[in-house]
């Protein structure tokens, strides 16, 4: 297969991402920085939630507990950045990923024990790490340290040609640039694709399963740690109720190109369908259109992607 | 170990290993136990009477994971199917009457069904995203109709509430004092299934499907009818789940089923029926919807903070598949 064909489902989510930004170019001519860095701001909690669906999906599995990691590192997150202060900060905030790296081992290591099916334990979790998070933090609290909310908050440069581009998004690329790419190329990562592909072949070639699929769920859990700071970042408080990320994130994962068999797939596919499926949401907000509609319009468009992708992998078996 | 005991044990574990559901019997007499231990005298009729009652819409709404879940699939359009029924028949009865606004509920539940099971039967979509973009939908749907409906008001019908709420099954005998009405609706259903799920054609293609696809297409099986008919049934029960729910509740909203969802999959699951399809059955889910209604209880009154609460929900769900899967050996 060529390299073009590969990425052809990647390339034409870009297309449509462009024309989508256009779409909303025309329908609101004053739509510039101010209105894309809201666009990502609003994405960012999303596109990690999904990216770390993504991860566990890729290695064969599923997590269903990605919303209630997010509220767990949230809230930690809020509490430990008022306890200790701007100079805490950057300690503040590594304690978070631990803990998010930490949780998502767990998630791993009790799939790899127990032998139940990865959905049924981490549903289970879903409900402990929720507990987790009221434990933490009865009701919302805690606070954000203001410069770190400034870095999520604002433009690159206020003006020149960089002012187009949000923060938000520059710091997502970054993460996920910084994970994502050097793992792909690694031992690690082609053993997560070998495990998501075929587990019985990844055994024979020596791949060690258990360690494989814990990494994997770690990953999911360290940047569910990423999506849980950046929703605080964003509201300067810590919310203990997992917000609404789960399903959409299966969602993006699959409109992504992400197989939920396993081993098919990256990370740039499911996060242009979050972007798509934000800036959709923007259009119609912008064009009055019901928000009640909006959530009709996703389904829908969810709906007729994967039919029509399992129609065209009928049509190609056949 | 002794060698005396050896045998026993072994027979012992044989027993459990063929009849998982005498496990689950005794792990539910256990909590009920450590409920009566823990604050003696609570267990009565009227305590029986109301965990029953309220495990009858979980019970119900677990019927769907677990016929979808012998194929390979699940159904998480059901807390939305549930919801949708529940607020037509309340938001309908003003404008239509009761009758026809139950007859008319049911309507959008199974056409949801009807469509999960095009998208998983026909064009081969996976179950979780079938039924999820089809719940995303409904709930954008029914929020849209209720901008419609606004203005009407909503009335839950009292055959509604006397069914989901009320006890004694209209008689006035002092046996049947807190014997919930639900049950009139669930012991016929429950029977059908039972019965269904064995002895019938349609029960053993779901096995046939969820054990292997490939064989039993090749074996004459049009896949295809017995996913969409499964869909569209899961549907239904759906539905009834959210007439009777909404009975219980009395205050019908957008999300009046959702929390009852993820439950209902854990009941399922807890129950013994494999979420790869092939294995467990509607028995198990039963008592499953009844150990973790029990359970409920027993965490509301050991007065631990909320969080606590759920966290122990969660551990003991898995404890219990884990325990479970090792009993009958499907690790």
């Amino acid at each position: 297969m060529s390299r073009l064909s590969r990425h052809a489902w990647t390339l034409s989510l870009l297309a449509g991402l462009l024309l989508l930004l256009l779409a909303t170019k025309l329908i609101q001519p004053s739509f510039g920085a101010s209105g894309l860095e809201s666009l990502a701001r609003a994405a960012l909690p999303f596109a990690f939630a999904t990216a770390a669906m993504a991860v566990v999906v890729i290695a064969g599995g599923i997590d269903l507990s990605v919303a209630s990691m997010m509220a767990v590192c949230g809230v930690t997150a809020a509490v430990l950045m008022q306890a200790w202060g701007p100079a805490g900060t950057i300690p503040a905030l590594l304690a978070v990923l631990a803990l998010g790296l930490l949780m998502g081992a767990i998630n791993g290591a009790l799939i790899v024990l127990t032998r139940v099916p990865d959905i049924v334990v981490t549903l289970s979790m879903l409900f402990v790490w929720e507990g987790t998070a009221l434990l933490i933090l009865n009701a919302p609290g805690g606070a954000a340290t203001p410069w770190l909310r400034e870095v999520i908050l604002g433009a690159v440069m206020a003006s020149g040609p960089l002012s187009l581009l949000p923060w938000a998004l520059v710091v997502l690329a970054l993460v996920l640039a910084a994970i994502w790419l050097p793992l792909r190329r690694s031992r690690l990562g082609l053993a997560i694709y070998a495990v998501g592909s075929d587990a019985t072949a990844a055994f024979r070639s020596g791949v060690a399963i258990g360690p494989t699929r814990v990494a994997a769920y770690a990953l999911a859990g360290l940047l569910c740690a990423f999506g849980g700071l950046s929703l605080t970042l964003q509201t300067g408080i810590g919310e203990p109720i997992p917000g609404p990320y789960l399903l959409p994130a299966v969602a993006a994962v699959v409109l992504g190109g992400v197989s939920l068999t396993g081993g098919v797939g990256g990370l740039l596919g499911p996060i242009l369908a979050v972007l798509i499926l934000r800036t959709v949401r923007l259009d119609l907000t912008l064009l009055n259109v019901d928000p009640n509609v909006t959530t009709i319009i996703e389904g829908l468009i969810m709906a007729s992607v994967v039919m029509l992708g399992g129609l065209i992998a009928l049509r190609r078996r056949t | 170990m002794t060698t005396a005991l050896a045998p026993t044990l072994a027979r012992a574990g044989r027993a459990l290993r063929d009849n998982p559901l005498i496990a689950l019997v005794l792990l539910l007499i256990l909590l009920v136990a450590v409920l009566q231990a823990l604050r003696p005298g609570i267990v009565n009729e009227r305590w029986i009477g109301n965990t029953v009652k309220f495990a009858i819409p979980l019970a119900m709404l677990a019927a769907c994971q677990t016929l979808t879940m012998l194929t390979g699939g699940i159904d998480l359009s059901a807390g939305t199917a549930a919801t949708v029924s529940a607020f037509v028949v309340a938001t309908q009865t003003p404008l239509l009457g009761p009758g026809a606004a139950i007859a008319v509920a049911l309507l959008p539940a199974i056409a949801i069904g009807l469509v999960n099971g095009v998208g998983v039967g026909l064009t081969r979509v996976h179950p979780l995203i079938m039924t999820l973009a089809t719940g995303l939908i409904a709930t954008g749907c029914l929020q849209v109709y209720q901008r419609g409906v606004i203005a009407s008001g909503s009335v839950v019908p009292a055959a509604l509430e006397w069914l989901g709420t009320e006890r004694g099954w209209g008689t006035d005998l002092p046996v049947m004092r807190f014997v919930p009405n639900a049950l009139l609706l669930f012991l016929p259903l429950a029977a059908l299934l039972l019965w269904a799920q064995r002895r019938t054609g349609f029960g053993r293609l779901l096995y046939a499907v969820g054990a292997n696809e490939g064989a039993a297409r090749l074996a004459g099986v049009r896949t295809w009818q017995v996913t969409l008919a499964l869909y569209a049934l899961s549907g239904l029960l759906a539905g009834l789940t959210g007439l009777v729910y909404v009975g219980l509740i009395k205050a019908p909203s957008l999300s009046l089923a959702e929390p009852l969802l993820l439950p209902a999959v854990a009941a399922a699951v807890i129950g013994g029926t494999s979420i790869f399809g092939g294995r467990g059955g509607y028995g198990g889910t039963i008592v499953g919807a009844l150990i973790l209604t029990v359970l409920g209880t027993l965490l509301t009154l050991l007065q631990m903070p909320e969080g606590a609460r759920r966290i122990l929900f969660g551990l003991i769900i898995l404890a219990v598949t884990t325990l479970y899967l090792r009993l009958t050996d499907q690790g």
